[in-house]
């Protein structure tokens, strides 16, 4: 017989959804389907049950080989090359709990570490936005239940957040949307017809890397003043009509993504966006919400927020907190060489950092806190598999509009392996000996 | 030989999200990750079959991917490769006092490059820390 287990969150995207129903085999031991998840989550689920996953630590040797260790030993090298180290990167964390989060910076402040994480990728720009003007946002409860009027700006949740529009911003049907995507209008910004342009209402095919303009012409537009012929390769007729469009909703959403943070202008085009989203208010209601992209990027920025006032790229060298995105950020440190140890746990710089930092990271003392072999493990000197957050292991992650959720435990992991927490633990502990001060 | 410029951004496929959650250093991921995607109109202009290997290069780096039809499209002049080590290769380091790589937006030429392989990532990221 198996059993159901229902009300799984799914720990891969912001969209953090929580109706995930897994079939598990009699002695709760194996994963046999996976329903409600999109093609992405269903595949994080099956991969845990993978035959060839690596499941015990192991150190690099000479010839690139790799040496099976235990979890003792592998925490003993981490804590030393960090407490060796004068300035260690700590990044990643979005795809770990908050408790195994919180830790992870008990150990960077007693090495003096900085900790970064997959926001310097991702939403960092949008973060630093937020410092610069603050941010009129909500939850995406509300989008599903009021919003009337979705921009979609710089995003593609067909392929990278596949049910957010079904559970929340195109297709749900809420209080005050019964009607489901006929209650909304819904109005894609990318220079691409992307899957869900196809879908939209209204696709602006902007011309790359124009968002600022653009989004200053919406502003304009809003006034009725005037405008050139084009912007951003878009006809004025069009900004005023969509302008007059906006206007005319109940409640705006705009949802924004890497088009707006990773093209020139980067945080400035998120100023504007939320300047938009203010001056919007003065007609109707409106809101703004990044899409976050690892599921628990979020609960990173919060627990770093709590702990040490700010959300990311924080500095503990000097013995207090510093942030300066550009100087303490992971790929700055990296390329310019600032940093003499890296430890990386819940992200993959390996494959999403520019080629110029994975070479460092290559050269440095270094350990990758993975379930999974990736480039970041390949130029790692030392790996160490865990079992999987949300899937083998419970904790607390935030969804992307900063609603925390719990998440659970479906299957044991494979046998004699640690947790993220569990594994951190042991660091720590042997970090405070390094250390001389008391548990 | 023909060579084409184009802008180059990176980001987010399904195939991408899929075939990197049933492991990076499997063939799937080289073949969803692994690509270029072109506008017809460029792959016309280059002068190539489609499914064909090219040379991708900026002043930050090269790599050899797959030059696919653009999935998404039309839109000429504008190139696509998924996020991941290949386009890694080649995109725009400068933060601009941000923390953020220019992700998008990276001016690149392309060439034919039949006679060359697309690497695994694995081979492609250790291959390059020895050069
Ligand atoms: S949309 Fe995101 S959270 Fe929801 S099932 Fe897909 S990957 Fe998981």
């Amino acid at each position: 017989m198996t059993q159901l287990v229902t009300d799984i969150i799914c720990p891969f995207c912001g969209t953090l959804c929580d109706d995930i129903e897994v079939e598990v085999s009699d002695d709760g031991k194996k994963i046999i389907k996976v329903t409600n998840a999109c093609a992405i989550g269903a595949e994080k689920f099956l991969h845990a049950q993978s035959p060839d996953r690596i499941v015990r630590p192991r150190m690099k040797q000479e010839d690139g080989s790799w040496k099976e260790v235990t979890y003792d030993e592998a925490a003993k090298y981490t804590a030393k090359i960090l407490c060796d180290a004068k300035k260690p990167l700590m990044y990643g964390w979005s795809s770990t709990s908050c408790e195994a989060q919180a830790t992870g910076h008990m150990i960077a402040e007693l090495v003096g570490g900085v900790v970064d994480n997959t926001a310097t990728v991702c939403h960092g720009p949008s973060l630093i936005a937020v410092h610069d003007v603050g941010i009129p946002s909500c939850t995406l409860g509300e989008v599903k239940n009021r919003a009337d009027r979705v921009i979609f700006w710089g995003c593609n949740p067909a392929h990278a957040h596949p049910r957010h529009m079904s559970r929340y911003s195109i297709f749900s049907r809420g209080y005050f949307t019964t009607k489901g995507s006929k209650s909304r209008k819904i109005i894609v910004v990318d220079p691409r017809p992307t899957d869900t342009a196809s879908v939209a209402d209204y696709h602006i095919q902007i011309q790359q890397g124009r968002d600022y303009e653009l989004i200053d012409a919406l502003r304009v537009a809003l006034q009725e003043g005037p405008l050139p012929e084009t912007v951003a390769g878009v006809p004025k007729e069009k900004i005023y009509d969509i302008a007059r469009l906006l206007k005319s909703g109940r409640f705006v959403t705009i949802f924004f993504g890497m088009g707006v943070t990773h093209s020139l202008g980067k945080n400035h085009n998120i100023d504007i966006a939320i300047a938009l989203t203010s001056d919007l208010n003065k007609y109707t209601k409106a809101a703004i919400i990044p899409m976050r992209g690892h599921y628990n990027v979020t609960g990173s920025g919060q627990v770093l927020g709590w702990q040490f006032g700010f959300p990311f790229c924080v500095d503990l060298s000097r013995g207090f907190a510093r942030y300066n995105p550009g100087e303490s950020s992971a790929n700055d440190l990296l390329m310019r060489g600032e940093v003499d140890a890296n430890f990386v746990i819940g992200s993959d710089p390996g494959s999403h950092f520019p080629f110029k930092s994975v070479k460092v990271i290559n050269e440095l003392p270094s350990v990758c806190i993975d379930p999974h072999m990736t480039p970041t493990v390949a130029v790692s000197k030392c790996h160490v598999p865990v079992a999987l957050v949300g899937i083998e292991v419970g904790g607390s992650c935030y969804r992307m509009d900063n609603v925390p959720i719990e998440s659970r435990k479906v299957v044991d992991p494979p046998a004699g392996m640690l947790t993220d927490g569990e594994f951190l633990e042991l660091v720590l502990t042997e970090v405070q000996r390094i250390k001389g001060v008391a548990a | 030989m023909t060579k084409i410029t184009v802008n180059l951004i990176t980001g987010r496929t399904i195939q991408q999200g899929v075939s990197m959650e049933a492991g990076k250093e499997k063939e799937d991921y080289m073949k969803s990750c692994g690509i270029i995607e072109l506008d017809a109109v460029d792959i016309a202009k280059l002068g190539i079959w489609k499914n064909s290997n090219v040379r991708v290069t900026s002043d930050f780096g090269s790599v050899v991917v797959k030059a696919i039809e653009a999935t998404q499209g039309p839109h000429p002049g504008l190139a696509w490769i998924p996020m991941g080590p290949w386009a890694n290769m080649v995109i725009d380091t400068n933060t601009y006092s941000t923390g953020m790589p220019t992700f998008k937006g990276t001016p690149v030429t392309v060439e034919p490059a039949e006679k060359e392989i697309v690497l695994s990532s694995i081979d492609l990221v250790l291959n390059a820390c020895k050069e």
